[in-house]
């Protein structure tokens, strides 16, 4: 298992299509994905899990993957948090 | 034989239309819950109607992307996500397993507890998700139990839509070839779909309240839009009695279509020039086969609307460009951005206010956030150089605000020349009056504006101090009171006085009671839904500018509403 902290620089946060980005990403690996805030959890191959937690720019988060692929996953999944649009 | 039913709603869009009803929103499908033994098959079952719910979504996102382009087809990707969500997908399986329950109940039950969750969130843009996950979780359960869903992108006969509302997306969807008019529940006539009906010129009624609850699918329906009423299930002769009345407004129709190529002079050869307004580049085929002689008002909200980032320099460039290119050497008045009260944008976080529009909106917000006007006005200046353009701010309240505004203008078309890009220059800078301070210094503006336009939507509702959307005090809403009227000419009077031009862009430009009045008071231009254009066309080639503006001097000196609407029917709208 994997876990990193994360402070989201997305302009808008994980909103509508970052969200769907984040999702497809996430999808591609077969690592398990959790997303936490706070103390709430989310299914990162979850559209309506991510977009129902309502990630803000500047919120920490913390990106766990679980599987075969998942520090890649991890990699991958922090690009998208990040990139500033 | 059964009985015809009356329906009395709001008349959106002037036309009749006779044909089958197709009931927008599939009827609320009864889901009973049943127990069941094998759990296995009926999580297959459950997987079969999910494989065919995202044929079906993808067959539309290909169609749509060949009709009408990427971007209508985002929203229909966005509900093949939601098909495909682990959260959905397995809490449903779970639910079938440990339950034993039909999988009907368990998709319907799961789908509740995200509907609830979405719609109780404070961003408008995530509670309209809730509708998104409504609409696929019908589509899954309609192929469980073997009925057809249809969607708004899926017409291929001719049909009235029937409707409890229509969204924008709703309508932009919508297979034009196929709509011949259509009916909703909800709304007013400035609603959104009222607006759309106007502007795709079809028929419409709106504000029914009961049409989708009375109305069975298939059903023969005559619309009437002069009227407000609908016919469900009409008699013989009430069929043939429409069918006339259709003749003659085509025959009607024939005789204002030979106005399209002709200018709008009085009987007295003064010409005034009548204009369109439009929201988006789509509706110039609308605006120039009714004969505009411009575009008075072209609201540029819509560019950044239903969309999830502001739009680029170079994306408003080529809207506006788009526009004016088309329009020739006609001039085109665009209005720079105009959200804030109830116009909102998803990825612009508003705080909420007490008073919104008598708050932060309009100029007032492109001033304080000015990488977002100068962006605009960077995309105006670039496509000046393609037509007749004159920019308009919206929401002047005072000269400060309008020399503020002009200097951005400055600066940029200034950075630009000095990066080499070509400026014309011979655009226009004015504002749109439609705060009262505005009206009574109009002598004061008129010396540093280029022209006016009159909003009167907000001019009247700011005037009477009554929102027009609040029915208790909707009465108060009176275009034709002589506080508004005398405003309206202190405008006019002010800007001729200092050579400059006056226009209207609000709905009482193309009214039939105003126009007389208006063209008495000396405005120049009209700006109206194309639609009317041809009929105030018609209207002011049987009118002598000398004999209205006769009337002037009395007009203003009249002490109520009813007395100038009186007036105006019994003098000047004889013949």
């Amino acid at each position: 298992m994997v876990e990193k902290k994360i402070v989201v620089q997305l302009s808008h946060g994980l909103h509508a299509r970052p969200a769907a980005t984040f999702v497809k990403v996430a999808t591609s690996f077969s690592s398990e994905i959790k997303i936490v805030k706070k103390e709430k959890t989310v299914n990162g191959k979850s559209i309506m899990g991510i977009m129902s937690s309502a990630i803000a720019k500047g919120d920490e988060i913390t990106l766990i993957a679980d599987g075969a692929d998942e520090q890649e996953a991890v990699n991958a999944l922090e690009k998208v948090l990040l990139e500033q649009e | 034989m059964e009985m015809s039913q009356k329906i009395i709603g709001v008349k959106a869009s002037a036309g009749i239309a006779i044909g089958k009803a197709f009931l927008l929103a599939a009827p609320d499908f009864q889901i009973k819950m049943v127990a069941i033994e094998d759990t296995v098959s009926e999580i297959k079952r459950f997987e079969v109607a999910l494989e065919n719910a995202k044929l079906d979504l993808q067959g539309i996102v290909t169609r749509v992307e060949q009709e009408m382009g990427d971007d209508h087809a985002d929203i229909f990707k966005a509900h093949l996500l939601v098909l495909e969500d682990p959260e959905l997908v397995d809490t449903v399986k779970e639910k079938i397993e440990q339950e034993k329950v039909n999988a009907e109940s368990a998709v319907s039950d799961v789908a509740q507890v995200f509907i609830g969750l979405f719609e109780q969130m404070d961003d408008e843009y995530m509670r309209e998700r809730a509708a998104d996950i409504r609409d696929v979780t019908k589509r899954i359960v309609s192929h469980l139990l073997g009925i057809a869903f249809a969607g708004p992108g899926e017409l291929t006969e001719e049909v009235i839509v029937v409707a409890e509302d229509l969204t924008p997306s709703d309508t932009a969807q919508l297979d034009r070839r196929f709509v011949k008019g259509f009916v909703t529940d909800i709304g007013g006539r400035t609603s959104h779909s009222a607006i759309m009906a106007r502007s795709l010129e079809i028929p419409a009624v709106v504000g029914t309240r009961v049409i989708t609850d009375v109305v069975k699918p298939a059903a023969t329906i005559i619309l009437d839009g002069y009227e407000g009423i609908v016919i469900i299930d009409p008699s013989p002769e009430e069929l043939a009695d429409y069918e006339r009345k259709q003749a003659e407004y085509a025959g009607r129709k024939a005789g204002l279509a030979k106005l399209v190529h002709e200018k709008t002079l009085t009987t007295d050869q003064h010409h005034v020039e009548l204009a369109a307004n439009i929201g988006s580049p789509g509706d110039l085929a609308g605006v120039l086969a009714n004969g505009a002689e411009g575009v008075g008002l072209f609201r540029t909200e819509f560019l950044y609307m239903g969309r999830e980032d502001f739009p680029t320099e170079d994306e408003q460039f080529l809207a506006y460009k788009q526009v004016l290119e088309q329009m020739g050497e006609k001039p085109v008045v665009i209005r720079t951005l105009d959200i804030g009260g109830d116009k909102q944008l998803s990825y612009l976080s508003m705080p909420e206010e007490l008073n919104p529009f008598l708050g932060f909106r309009a100029i007032r917000l492109c001033l304080d956030n000015q990488e977002l006007f100068r962006t605009q006005l960077r995309a105006l200046l670039r496509a000046s150089m393609y037509g007749n353009l004159k920019i308009m701010f919206p929401m002047i309240a005072t000269l400060e605000e309008f020399r503020q505004a002009k200097q951005i203008l400055e600066e940029e078309k200034k950075g630009l020349l000095e990066k080499g890009i070509a400026v014309s220059d011979r655009y226009e800078a004015g504002i749109m009056i439609e705060i009262p301070a505005a009206a009574m210094m109009a002598d004061q503006l008129s010396r540093e504006v280029d022209f006016f336009s009159i909003g009167t939507n907000d001019l009247i509702q700011y005037t009477m101090a009554a929102d027009r959307m609040n029915e208790r005090v909707a009465y108060l809403y009176q275009p034709y009171h002589p506080a508004v009227l005398r405003l309206i000419h202190n405008v006019i009077k002010a800007a001729h006085a200092n050579g400059k031009w006056v226009g209207m862009c609000g709905e009482m430009a193309g009214d039939s009671i105003a126009i007389p009045i208006l063209l008495g008071f000396g405005l120049d231009e009209f700006s109206m839904s194309a639609g009317s254009i041809l009929p105030a066309r018609q209207q002011i080639s049987r009118l002598s500018l000398e004999e209205v503006s006769q009337h002037t001097e009395a007009i203003l000196s009249m002490s109520t509403s009813e007395q100038v609407e009186a007036f105006v029917k019994k003098v000047l709208n004889q013949k």
